[in-house]
């Protein structure tokens, strides 16, 4: 069975004062129907770009997808108009982002936000979008639907909009929901309980889950495959379980020492990974992790690594040491006694 | 909210309050009044005698604080006496007047918002297009040129093309006919007043429209609106202009109130027999009731603007309407 969405060789860039950002230079990854996929980075590697260029939301200008096809149900979103591509937006794929205290229209009311895309989509009259409203609420688990459907969001709790977020997302039944950061902007406690929403929801209804995150400590829990970005691409991926004993790219051992955990303030990091993330605008020929990789040699500067199989069965890494880093590091049991349970 | 309304309304009466005294002190500071500028207008000496007659008639020879509860006690009751100079109550005075004024400012307004407002979206939507560029340059030229040179251009080129194409040359005409009445003579004297102080006014509404817009259109909202796979005209009018509107109402108001400056120049300018002009001749005149009458009408249509644009910016604003 073909992939619900396949992204092949995606390429995003800003033309900017300083110079062409390849914000995001080159993905390569699919999402099978039903599945969780998680997105992890540092801020800054590509990760809300690349998934604004599946639904082709970059603003132009400055931005452009210069390249890449992405086959979503067997169709390339990218060489549909811009009106075929609209019926897809908020359609098939919902879109849930990072910022619930900005992302609601203040002037407009909880529940005409979430009916007007059952009016887009559907052509259904006010009463029977109003009906759905309510049932979609519910199912966010929002207490007392119709009067929460009349208020504005700053009336609101940040969480709380984030579920109307979930609610928009999911009111046409979509087959595929991109969350971009949706817990970074929230508490700690409900930041466990969108996750858990999130998921219950998408198994619950077979919906197919884009997650992104920095937090790799969310991704074994809630993924079933992973893909780690560091400027602009796709450093390693495979199997959430994999990724996270047996990590192939040094910067995905990094990423796992910096895990925060749920249960502590967040501030209690870890160990950040250290070093600046590079400059966009002026990367060489070599890895692009080199700069801040523990394990370079020679032959990192002279070459970009791409991202090939490992010795794991479905592990990939970009990296020329990936399968000597198992001997080097052995299993990831430090990181893992910060992931949680 | 209601407690809100309240509030802001009970505002309004410290503030008229606070003005009318100011008027009353400020008309008096200036040197000379109403009976030296009456008695001495033929040129020659006159006799004090003469003045102290004159006085005593208009009541100014009584203490100050008294004629200033006078003035107070009149305005509550609505009295704003006689004018000075004309000898006739200053409410026919105005009354005369108000008609032409009126309907220059609310014809100026409303000429300049409905061109400000779409030109000012299409301009920001259409960033760094030919539109928009037009756009800017009509704004930056709206703020740089003067109102009064405006209207004396505008005459002369009315005047010029008229004697060109009909043979002979057409002016406005200067006397008020209700619009009822006349409309076509009504409006060929209104027109060019109104446009004159419209095009200022329709410049800054469209330069504020545009920018709002602007920001408006880079919102995280207008991205979830995008993401939601609504169609463009929706994402316009129903999520960004309703956004973009909240600051653009405050401006029109506030300058509303503001066009009764313009108003002075251009009715001179059009030799148009409106309140500004009788604000121009009362404070030659020193005729104090008059004036004080007339800026107590512009602090009531100023505050009366304020009072509106909060109160329609609360209506607007649930953020504000629920808290
Ligand atoms: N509108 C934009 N204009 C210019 N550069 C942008 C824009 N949006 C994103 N970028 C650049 O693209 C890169 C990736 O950004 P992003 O995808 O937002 O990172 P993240 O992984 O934190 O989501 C960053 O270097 C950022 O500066
Ligand atoms: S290729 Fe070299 S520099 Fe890049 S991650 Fe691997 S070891 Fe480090
Ligand atoms: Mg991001």
């Amino acid at each position: 069975m073909p992939a619900l969405l396949e992204i092949q060789n995606l390429h995003t860039e800003f033309r900017t004062g300083a110079g062409t950002i390849h914000a995001v230079d080159g993905i390569t990854y699919s999402v099978n129907a039903g599945e969780t996929v998680a997105i992890v980075g540092e801020s800054g590697s590509g990760k809300s770009v690349g998934a604004l260029s599946i639904l082709r939301l970059i603003p132009d200008p400055p931005g452009r997808i210069t390249q890449g096809t992405v086959l979503f149900g067997g169709r390339d979103l990218m060489t549909l108009t811009e009106e075929q591509m609209r019926q897809v937006r908020g359609s098939e794929i919902g879109m849930v982002f990072q910022e619930p205290m900005t992302s609601l229209n203040p002037v407009l009311t909880i529940g005409r936000q979430i009916t007007e895309t059952l009016e887009q989509h559907r052509g259904v009259d006010r009463a029977t979008a109003q009906k759905r409203a309510v049932e979609l609420v519910g199912l966010v688990g929002i207490a007392d639907p119709i009067r929460r459907l009349k208020q504005y969001p700053h009336q609101l709790s940040g969480g709380m909009r984030q579920r109307i977020m979930i609610a928009i997302a999911l009111a046409c039944d979509p087959k595929l929901i991109i969350a971009d950061e949706p817990t970074t902007a929230l508490d700690v406690t409900i930041q466990a309980q969108i996750l858990e929403l999130m998921k219950d929801l998408t198994h619950r209804l077979g919906i197919a889950l884009i997650i992104i995150t920095h937090n790799l400590g969310v991704v074994a829990r809630y993924a079933n495959r992973v893909n780690v970005m560091y400027a602009g691409r796709i450093v390693e991926s495979g199997p959430a379980r994999a990724i996270y004993h047996t990590p192939r790219h040094p910067y995905t051992i990094a990423l796992l020492r910096s895990v925060p955990r749920l249960d502590r303030p967040r501030q209690a990091r870890l160990d950040p990974v250290e070093g600046q993330p590079p400059d966009l605008t002026r990367l060489d020929a070599g890895c692009s992790f080199r700069p801040r990789c523990r394990f370079a040699i020679a032959a990192c500067a002279a070459s970009r690594p791409r991202l090939e199989a490992t010795s794991n069965p479905g592990q990939s890494a970009a990296c020329f040491r990936a399968d000597e880093l198992a001997s080097l590091t052995g299993t990831n049991e430090a990181a893992l006694a910060g992931a949680p349970a | 909210m209601y407690l809100y309304i309240i509030k802001r309304v009970l505002l309004v009466i410290p503030t008229l309050i606070g003005a009318a005294a100011l008027v009353f002190l400020l008309m008096r500071l200036i040197p000379g009044d109403v009976c030296v500028i009456r008695l001495g207008s033929s040129g020659g000496t006159f006799d004090p005698k003469a003045v102290a007659l004159c006085h005593q008639e208009l009541g100014m020879n009584r203490p100050i604080w008294v004629q200033f509860f006078d003035f107070m006690w009149g305005i509550v009751r609505f009295d704003f006496g006689t004018s000075m100079w004309s000898g006739k109550p200053v409410t026919t005075e105005i009354w005369a007047r108000l008609p032409v004024s009126l309907e220059i400012a609310l014809l100026g307004s409303v000429l300049a918002t409905v061109i400000a407002i779409p030109l000012g979206t299409l301009s920001a939507l259409r960033q760094n297009s030919w539109l928009d560029v037009f756009v800017r340059v009509f704004a930056i030229g709206g703020i740089a040129t003067p109102s009064f040179w405006l209207g004396i251009i505008s005459l002369l080129i009315v005047l010029d093309l008229t004697s060109f194409f009909l043979g002979a040359a057409w002016m406005p005409p200067i006397d008020y006919v209700p619009f009822f009445e006349d409309p076509i003579r009504n409006l060929s004297m209104v027109l060019l007043p109104a446009i004159t102080i419209g095009y200022r006014y329709s410049a800054i509404t469209m330069r504020m429209t545009r920018s709002t817009m602007l920001e408006v259109m880079r919102e995280d909202y207008i991205r979830t609106a995008r993401a939601k796979g609504l169609i463009h005209k929706l994402i316009i009018n129903r999520h960004a202009l309703k956004n973009a509107m909240l600051p653009v109402v405050t401006l029109i108001g506030i300058e509303f109130a503001f066009l009764i400056g313009g108003l002075v120049v251009t009715e001179q300018v059009f030799n148009l027999n409106g309140v500004g002009r009788l604000f121009v001749q009362a404070v030659q005149n020193q005729d104090y009731t008059l004036t004080q009458a007339l800026v107590m009408m512009t602090v009531v249509v100023f505050v009366f603007c304020n009072l509106v644009v909060d109160l329609l910016y609360a209506w607007l604003d649930p953020r504000i309407r629920y808290s």
